[in-house]
């Protein structure tokens, strides 16, 4: 049987059941502000957030593998490409652009203009190291960590702090292949 | 009629967390299942070093006398294999569908732990409709 074609971002978006976007909103400023109450320290909270975000990036893999028809990337750089075209597009609906590749091709940006997650949302001053958005950095993490690469995901701007743009950094730490464990015994 | 006799589905340890039987040809206990299972993923793994062509992605199809064997992995490592008649068409096809049901109705389950024997209600009946339409399609085709 021939291989099916990946589908793109856009046809899976719209193939998909979606929901009101000022609910999705609500929602997660309201995770963000039962956060901010029971943890009272915003270190505490982002680092929540990215727990959250991982256990959902854990899950949210194998939709995306599963929907997009994606076959095995060829180089992180193809990953990168697919996650931010592909994967963003199919559960923000929005796009995200890749830049800032380093030498090695391990680390680049993906920026993001628009972000639904942070529709009508203002920082006050006493959330000021707070990271609102942390939950994409562990959704990333998770997903990727399923997938055999260990990363590293770190905001770089961050447009509730007073940037133009949402930036992240993903940064590929390590390849773990599942290998057979041969010679594990001896 | 072309049938499917069974389907399994083992977690990225070789852990079966999946067994259901679909016909009534073959029926295993749970020991049976879980050794079969543990046997299976090493036998997928082996068959990726024994290949002569390099990036082999494992044991896709198995042929024997009484029985097919069609087994899917996804990129995650979570494989899925279904015991059918030999010669049953479109089972790769169905297969994907089962990983489209699986991504609903156990991982979107909050209360599923990852890794664990799946025990989805939901998941099961979904299974079996699924496996019910197939059926259906097969004495139309």
């Amino acid at each position: 049987m021939p291989p099916v074609a990946p589908r793109s971002g856009d046809a899976i978006f719209a193939s998909v059941e979606r929901v009101n976007a000022e609910l999705f909103t609500l929602t997660y400023g309201a995770i963000v502000r039962q956060l901010l109450t029971d943890l009272e320290e915003v270190e505490e909270v982002n680092k929540q957030l990215d727990q959250m975000g991982y256990n959902i990036g854990i899950r949210l893999i194998d939709e995306f593998l599963a929907k997009s028809n994606v076959s095995r990337c060829v180089d992180f750089k193809e990953t990168a490409e697919v996650i931010a075209k592909v994967g963003f597009k199919m559960f923000l609906g929005v796009t995200a652009t890749v830049t800032n590749w380093d030498a090695e091709g391990t680390t680049c940006s993906l920026v993001l203009e628009d972000n639904p997650l942070v529709d009508f949302v203002e920082l006050p001053d006493t959330c000021q190291g707070l990271y609102y958005c942390n939950v994409l950095s562990g959704v990333i993490r998770g997903a990727l960590e399923m997938v055999s690469m260990k990363t590293e995901v770190t905001w770089i701007r961050d447009m509730l702090r007073g940037d133009d743009a949402f930036e992240m950094q993903v940064k590929l730490v390590k390849q773990v292949p599942e290998e057979y464990p041969y010679k594990d015994d001896e | 009629m072309a049938a499917i006799y069974s389907l399994y589905i083992i977690n990225k340890s070789g852990g079966l967390i999946f067994y259901k039987d679909y016909g009534s040809a073959g029926r295993m206990d749970t020991n049976d299942s879980l050794r079969l299972a543990s046997l299976w993923h090493s036998m997928h793994a082996i068959s990726q070093q024994l290949s002569p062509v390099p990036s082999c992605s494992g044991i896709e199809l198995l042929q024997a006398d009484t029985f097919d064997l069609h087994c899917f992995q996804s990129l995650t490592g979570t494989k899925f294999f279904v015991v059918c008649e030999p010669g049953t068409l479109h089972m790769e096809a169905l297969l994907k569908h089962f990983y489209e049901l699986y991504t609903d109705f156990v991982l979107k389950n909050p209360f599923y732990e990852m890794e664990m024997p799946i025990r989805c209600e939901l998941f099961d009946i979904s299974l079996a409709l699924a496996v019910q339409k197939d059926r259906v399609a097969l004495l139309g085709r």
